[in-house]
């Protein structure tokens, strides 16, 4: 029944289902986790890193990027769909200081990047990004944000939130260890942060990258 | 792709300027010929008399014109309203062609409302200036002529910027606007101070767009004044040009006003001019106070 109603992206199923939308789910729970953590102060971004083949230059493996000074993302899934997503958010976030004088909110990027996501949802002969992006930053009024998009085009603020491969037991550590103490203070988020992808990465310093944004200062980024 | 290609479908661009802005370079001028030279050979003879300024301060933004509209050799409107407000924080001195002003400003207001309703607030003044700058610039060359200030406050305090219909955009203190601006540039750079007190302010307004209208032929009427602070705009007054002028001269000059602060004992007796067959002398008003006596009409 499904194979009926999966090959024109803007054919609804019987039941209500987008099928290729769904499919683009499944897309991003093959890529590696990423995290994001909001804390008072800080927000923290920490990926798995895949390893890498031994000829491979690592350095130019990249899967946390700055949108602008104080906006960063992180990324699940297709890794060239992402990168189209990542030139066009850049690309509006210029754009937006030039019409309006004013850098984007995290919001207004976060939901830019949703539509976009959302208008391949609705276009003919066009399939849906295969990616799950974490865009966390902080406002000009100093308020510290994470947002969470997916394939569809949604998007939802979090406190703290996992996506890719094995997302949900990441999500799970994070419900039960996400406390007021454990953001209390910018060391406790990113050691948080660590334990999250611990969970599912096996221990190494090399398995993980991770980038912080302090508030009033540039990304920070560590490998 | 391919398919879309082939419908000639074009998706709605929902980030940028709202599809009802009116197209640029669209004019009804007969074939062959170019819309400026049309407009010059034909077009209706706009003059463009007028005095408005607007100067920022510590307690906000104070605006002020004259109200004649003049058309060539003959008064078209003696009260006319040449500061047009936009929303609750911001404003703005209008000069050149009045329909002109009128239009762009409708239209902006329509581009702000709308990216508060997107964005849930409204652009800063920059923002609202940058937006009226690029709309007008598209336009260039077809004669228009609008050059206002728009004053206003936003999250940066009080703030103002110049913008003229061929894109010119710039961020100032103090601006003034149409054939009586160097009258009322002479008069503001002398009393201007960021330090003022909101009486000051409203005095230095008033006394640069009276002594405009005064030589100035295209301008003169009444004098109007706003002020925008932080919790939004205010219509302080609308003053008659030559009585004002005509107090103004009975005051001491500038050069004394100095004397005076420092001598507060002296201020009840020299602040009052003379009344002259009229309405009762006012009561002398406090010293450091605003030099108008308050027998001057206000509305």
């Amino acid at each position: 029944m499904a194979s009926r109603y999966d090959r024109a992206i803007t054919v609804f199923s019987p039941d209500g289902h987008l099928f290729q939308v769904e499919y683009a789910q499944e897309a991003v729970k093959k890529g590696s986790t990423a995290v994001g953590i909001r804390g008072t102060n800080i927000v923290v971004l920490g990926v798995e890193k895949k390893s890498v083949a031994k000829l491979q230059d690592e350095r130019t493996v990249r899967k946390i990027c700055a949108l602008d000074d104080h906006v960063c993302m992180a990324f699940a899934g297709l890794t060239a769909d992402a990168r189209v997503v990542i030139n066009r958010a850049r690309v509006e976030c210029q754009s937006h200081k030039l019409t309006v004088e004013d850098p984007v909110t995290v919001e207004y990027i976060t939901r830019f990047i949703a539509t976009l996501k959302q208008k391949y949802t609705q276009s003919n002969g066009r399939r849906p990004f295969g990616i799950s992006a974490l865009i966390v930053g902080f406002d000009d009024d100093g308020i510290p944000r994470l947002y969470q998009t997916d394939p569809s085009g949604t998007y939802h603020a979090w406190k703290a939130n996992a996506i890719g491969r094995s997302a949900k037991t990441v999500r799970e550590f994070l419900e039960k260890n996400y406390t007021e103490d454990a953001i209390a203070n910018d060391n406790e988020a990113i050691k948080l942060a660590i334990r999250a992808l611990l969970e599912v990465v096996q221990s190494g310093g090399k398995n993980i990258e991770l980038a912080i944004i302090r508030r009033n200062q540039p990304l920070k980024v560590s490998h | 792709m391919a398919l879309q290609d082939v419908c000639e479908w074009q998706a709605l661009d929902t980030q940028g300027a709202s599809p009802h802005l009116p197209q640029v370079g669209v004019w009804a001028v007969p074939r062959g010929c170019d819309p400026q030279t049309f407009l010059q050979i034909h077009g209706p003879r706009l003059a463009h008399g007028t005095t408005t300024l607007a100067f920022r301060f510590r307690h906000g933004v104070i605006a002020a014109a004259d109200t004649r509209s003049s058309c060539g050799n003959y008064v078209e409107c003696p009260a006319s309203r040449k500061v047009i407000p936009v929303h609750q924080h911001l404003l703005g001195t209008t000069s050149g062609t009045s329909a002109d002003c009128v239009t762009w400003y409708r239209v902006l207001r329509r581009e702000l409302r709308l990216r508060a309703l997107r964005e849930g607030q409204l652009p800063s003044v920059a923002g609202a200036a940058k937006l009226l700058s690029v709309m007008m610039s598209r336009y260039r060359g077809l004669d228009l002529c609008v050059a206002t200030a728009l004053c206003g406050w936003d999250r940066s305090g009080p703030a103002l910027f110049y913008v003229y219909s061929d894109g010119t955009l710039l961020q100032g203190n103090i601006f003034s606007v149409g054939s009586g601006s160097p009258y009322a540039y002479g008069v503001l750079d002398r009393g201007y101070r960021y330090d003022m007190s909101t009486q000051e302010a409203y005095t230095l307004a008033r006394r640069a767009v009276a002594h405009a209208t005064h030589r100035d032929a295209y301008s003169g009427g009444c004098v109007d004044l706003f002020h925008v602070r932080e919790s939004g705009w205010e219509y302080v007054s609308r003053n008659d040009a030559w009585v004002l002028y005509s107090e103004l001269q009975k005051l001491p000059g500038p050069e004394k006003e100095g004397e005076e602060e420092a001598t507060p004992d002296r201020a009840g007796e020299v602040g009052e001019p003379s009344a002259g067959p009229g309405p009762a002398p006012a009561p002398a008003p406090a010293p450091g106070d605003s030099r108008m006596p308050a027998e001057i009409e206000t509305l």
